[in-house]
This record gives structure tokens, C-alpha cells and sequence, in this order.
């Protein structure tokens, strides 16, 4: 793989909310042009540090750094796209409309506008529903169209929190084509999982447990290292626990 | 323009929902009507009895405009005021009438004290006085209740339903996720309040015009001033119930939290906003309307419909709910904070 240049930097990161500690002492560099999965049970701070790094908190102590530029700040998140664990979507609203209100707010116009939609729906195979209200749509159509959005403004860096959640395996499959088409294209993606197998079509893994980062490596490694056949045998070695 | 996205995305949204839309303009025209008929009722006639007369007396009295019974003892009158079939009866112990009353409504006792007062005889020895002429600075002898009520009504049905729809509002768009994933986006908080604003603010004026027009042309509520005034006070009223509510939303995790908020704050503001009389609350308690936006707007509205002011007169007022409603929005950008520092 070409370890060219950093993209994230998160250096030293802890977060406590009140007395609660969520992240202790994170540091890691995802580089560009990779898909990165963070892999971890649910509660162990994924969602705290993606949304860090995507502008929505802030660390209590240590930086985090995209394109070695310190974040939050607005000109990155510019260049972010962010898919959420939750369907933040406008239900009274058809696919289309919400569409074209995110697009706006990245400030896509006209036929780039029209050209751009088109594209991401095809993507994640709606194409047919675009007229659809939201509310019509099932749990599994939501989770496309969040990614969807979160593609439309061809960003560089895309942070995606669980993307394929609800989704069937034959969708799941199709999606994950469609992140190594991404990451051909040159862009870097984040994705938080807690599906062990898909675990493995990440190029390196973070494993997160209690708020720490155990290890990170591919996923060859992580199981060379530890003597496992898969990624989850290897996940209970680092955690500390007897396989 | 980012901001316009906002907006029309809400009025999207808004047009969606025709049960909001409903409620935004015909829940205060329903309830407007109702309390049209409310105060605008006929006058009370009292039921009136009257115990063992003597005839010469019972002659001399006018029976115009009650409901006048005949019982020849106390006993029997007792008992229809006891039954509700009465609202007092008099007698006449020895030389002095007396009356009894059944007193639980304190409407229907001042109806009939007043009946009794014009219909028993004037004593003879009363001379002429000449009639007393009556001029009105303000309104006139035909103005009722509801014209001095309506324009408090008017200002607080606006500001109520205002306030609930765009605190519920914005509430869901905390709760579904949304607004993190506009804060997720370049645009900027004071472009998100800036949306909301202008977006519902479109929509209010929309809705004052309405109500207000109805309220004036079809209720026939007291119109002194000029219209544009109103609707200009009614708008700045509206918006700063807009901002006050999307600021409370913050502080709600769900609708029921919203609601919540309307007994503490929506309701106090109707005691403090001149629909009683301000001079009769206790002193250490009136202070309390300088606070209540309500207060301002409507002193302002009974200056336009009932005394028929200009914009000089209402301009301090009309500042003052443009300063509540920028302190809100303020404070609006700052809560945001809590969501993306930047």
C-alpha cells in the first residue's frame, strides 16, 4: 500500500464527558487513499471520535488534525462527508427534495446539481425512488440515502458511522463495491463497524475497546500477530481475554 | 444562498403538513369566533321573584328586562333559589325591602342587583337631575368586552401557536438527527437561526394577514388605527415567539418537554399582558410584565385597534419586541455551541 501522506492525524485524544472518560490517550494516522475501519462493541467510543474528527465535538485533551489542518474548522468540513449513525433525514420531504437541500448547502447549482444526484442514487441503486416521500422508505433505503448525501459533494475524506446497518448482504456487498470504487478514485474512508466481517475488507483496522485504541494494522497482521484465524479471535486477544 | 436552502426546505416541510397549517390559522380564527360569541352574548335576564308584594308596589315596579315570578310566602321562594330556578327574590319586612340572593355566580348577582336597582320605584323626594352627557376620548358606548379583550387575544393566540409550532420544530430536527448533520455541513449556526427566521417568518406574515383580517373584517373587532400597524406589531410578536421557542426546544428532550414550557411560560404572559388590569395585581408581582413580550405587543395593539395610534406612538414598544427577539437569537447561536464549537 502507498503510505504517501497522512490524511488523519488524531494525536493524544481523550474525552471525558462530566466524569466519564469515552477516549483515552487515541493516537493514530489514517493515510489517504485508504478505507479505515474503526472495530469495536458498541459503547467503546467510535461514534465519539469519528465525530470529532468530522467537526461535531472536540477532544478535552490532544488534537486531532485532517490535511494537516487543526480541526474543527469549517473550511474542512468542507471537504468531509459524514454519514451519521442515525438517519438524519427530512421525512415529510421526498428523496429528491432532501437531495437537493444538502446539495444547496454544499452549494451545488444547476445541472452539476441535477448531475451530481443522479449519480450518488445510482449508486446506492435508488434511482427509482427518487420521487418517494422519505417516510415511505424502509429502514435499509434511509441507510442509502444517508450515504448518498453524504457523497453528493464529491468529498476528499468521507466518515461514515456504521454505514450498513439494516442492510441485507447482497445490498452490503454492493455497497462495499462501491467504497473500493471510491477509494480508487483517491478518496480516504472512515468506517465504523461492528460487523467482524466486514472487518476484513478494510485495508487497516483500529480496535477499539473501553475508549482505547488496542491495536492497529491490517487485517493480515492483526491475525498474524495475535495467531488467529479471524479478526475476531484476534479482537479477544488484544482485549486481554483467553480465547 | 445557503440560507434560502433553509428556508425553502421549511416551507417545504410546512406545506407538507396540513395539519400544522391548520392549526396555525384556524385554531386562533375558532377560537376567536368562539369568544366573539362568548362576550358578544346577549345581556343576562335575571329570574326574579318576588315574595308577597303589596300591589301597589308590585305596580310601581318595572318588570322590563327580567324574568319576574309571584310567591306568596318566603318559604316556597327558598326553595326555587335553592333549586336554581331563581337568582334572588325580594320581600318587604315591614316598611324596608330586602333582598336574597343566590350569590355562587358573581355575574349573574351583579345582573340582577343591577336590574333591581333601576326596577324599584325612586323615592318620590329624588328630584330631576339633568341626564349627565357622556364624550369618549376612546371607543364608544357600543364597545363591548371583546373589543377591549380582542386585540390581548389577538397578540397572545398568534404568539402561542407560533411558539409551539417552530419550538416543536426545531425540537424534532435536534431529536431525528438532523441538526447535527446540518452542523455536519459548511453552513454556519447564525445561517441555521437565520433559515428558521426568515422561513417561518414568511410564513407568519402569511398567517397574521389571515387572522387579522378576520378578526377586524369579519369579527368586527374595534379597528381604529391603521391595519399595516397591526400587522407590523403582530410580525415582530410572532417572530420573537419563534426565536423564544426554538430557544426553549434546547432545553426539551421530547414534545411532551415542549409542552411543558407552556404553562411557564406562555400562560404567566397573558396575566402580565393587560388582559386584567395590570394596576389591580400586587406591586412586588407587576414586575413581571416588563419581562413578557406579550406585555408590549399587546399595549401596543390596544394603542393601534382601540385608541387608533400611529407608528410614534408604538415604536418604543415595537423596539422593545425587536430587542427580545435579537437578545433570542443570540442566545439561539450560543446554544448551538453545545453542538459544533465553530
Amino acid at each position: 500500500m502507498n503510505k504517501s501522506e497522512v490524511c488523519v492525524s488524531v494525536r493524544n485524544v481523550s474525552k471525558s464527558f462530566g466524569k466519564h472518560q469515552v477516549l483515552k490517550g487515541i493516537n493514530l494516522d489514517i493515510y489517504e487513499g485508504e478505507i479505515f475501519g474503526l472495530l469495536g462493541p458498541s459503547g467503546a467510543g467510535k461514534t465519539t471520535l469519528v465525530k470529532e474528527l468530522a467537526g461535531l465535538d472536540e477532544p478535552t485533551e490532544g488534537e486531532n488534525y485532517l490535511f494537516q489542518q487543526r480541526m474543527p474548522s469549517l473550511d474542512l468540513i468542507r471537504r468531509i462527508g459524514y454519514m451519521a449513525q442515525s438517519d438524519a433525514l427530512y421525512e415529510e420531504l421526498s428523496a429528491k427534495e432532501n437531495l437537493q437541500f444538502f446539495a444547496e448547502l454544499y452549494g451545488l447549482k444547476g445541472e452539476k446539481r441535477m448531475e451530481r444526484i443522479s449519480k450518488v442514487m445510482e449508486l446506492v441503486q435508488l434511482s427509482g425512488d427518487m420521487t418517494k416521500l422519505v417516510s415511505n422508505y424502509s429502514g435499509g433505503m434511509k441507510r442509502r440515502l444517508s450515504l448518498a448525501i453524504a457523497l453528493l459533494h464529491e468529498p476528499e475524506l468521507l466518515i461514515l458511522d456504521e454505514p450498513t446497518v439494516g442492510i441485507d448482504p447482497v445490498l452490503r456487498k454492493s455497497i462495499w463495491k462501491a467504497f473500493t470504487d471510491l477509494k480508487a478514485e483517491g478518496k480516504t474512508l472512515i468506517v465504523t463497524t461492528h460487523v467482524m466481517d466486514e472487518a476484513d475488507k478494510c485495508d487497516r483496522l483500529g480496535l477499539i475497546r473501553d475508549g482505547k485504541l488496542i491495536a492497529v494494522g491490517t487485517p493480515a497482521e492483526l491475525k498474524k500477530e495475535t495467531n488467529s484465524s479471524t479478526i475476531e479471535e484476534a479482537f479477544l486477544v488484544f482485549g486481554g481475554e483467553e480465547r | 444562498m445557503r440560507v434560502m436552502a433553509l428556508v425553502k426546505r421549511i416551507l417545504r416541510q410546512l406545506v407538507r403538513d396540513k395539519r400544522t397549517i391548520g392549526l396555525l390559522i384556524f385554531a386562533p380564527i375558532l377560537v376567536l369566533t368562539m369568544l366573539y360569541f362568548v362576550f358578544n352574548g346577549e345581556d343576562y335576564i335575571p329570574k326574579i321573584g318576588l315574595v308577597d308584594v303589596p300591589e301597589m308596589l308590585a305596580d310601581q315596579i318595572n318588570t322590563e328586562g327580567a324574568q319576574v315570578t309571584f310567591f306568596e310566602t318566603e318559604t316556597k321562594a327558598k326553595e326555587s333559589l335553592a333549586a336554581q330556578e331563581l337568582d334572588g327574590y325580594l320581600k318587604i319586612e315591614g316598611n324596608t325591602p330586602a333582598i336574597v340572593l343566590e350569590g355562587s355566580d358573581p355575574s349573574v348577582t351583579g345582573a340582577t342587583m343591577k336590574w333591581l336597582q333601576n326596577a324599584l320605584p325612586k323615592p318620590p323626594q329624588a328630584v330631576d337631575i339633568p341626564e349627565l352627557e357622556v364624550t369618549y376620548l376612546h371607543g364608544s358606548s357600543d364597545m363591548g368586552q371583546f373589543d377591549y379583550f380582542g386585540p390581548v387575544l389577538l397578540g397572545f393566540f398568534v404568539f402561542f401557536f407560533v411558539f409551539l409550532i417552530a419550538g416543536v420544530s426545531f425540537l424534532r430536527e435536534r431529536t431525528t438527527g438532523t441538526l447535527e448533520r446540518l452542523l455536519a455541513s459548511p453552513l454556519r449556526k447564525w445561517e441555521i437561526v437565520a433559515g428558521y427566521v426568515i422561513g417561518f417568518g414568511l410564513f407568519t406574515t402569511i398567517q397574521s394577514t389571515i387572522i387579522t383580517a378576520y378578526a377586524i373584517y369579519v369579527l368586527g373587532m374595534v379597528m381604529e388605527g391603521a391595519f399595516i400597524y397591526v400587522l407590523l406589531i403582530i410580525l415582530i410578536l410572532a417572530m420573537t415567539a419563534l426565536t423564544l421557542g426554538i430557544l426553549l426546544s434546547s432545553f426539551a428532550h421530547n414534545e411532551l418537554q415542549m409542552m411543558q414550557f407552556i404553562p411557564i411560560v406562555v400562560v404567566p404572559q397573558v396575566f402580565f399582558s393587560g388582559l386584567f388590569n395590570l394596576e389591580t395585581i400586587a406591586e412586588w408581582l407587576s414586575w413581571i410584565s416588563y419581562f413578557t413580550p406579550l406585555y408590549y405587543a399587546a399595549e401596543a395593539l390596544r394603542d393601534v385597534m382601540v385608541r387608533g395610534a400611529g407608528f410614534g406612538d408604538i415604536m418604543i414598544n415595537l423596539f422593545i419586541l425587536a430587542g427580545f427577539c435579537l437578545l433570542f437569537i443570540g442566545m439561539n447561536i450560543a446554544v448551538l455551541r453545545k453542538y459544533r464549537k465553530i
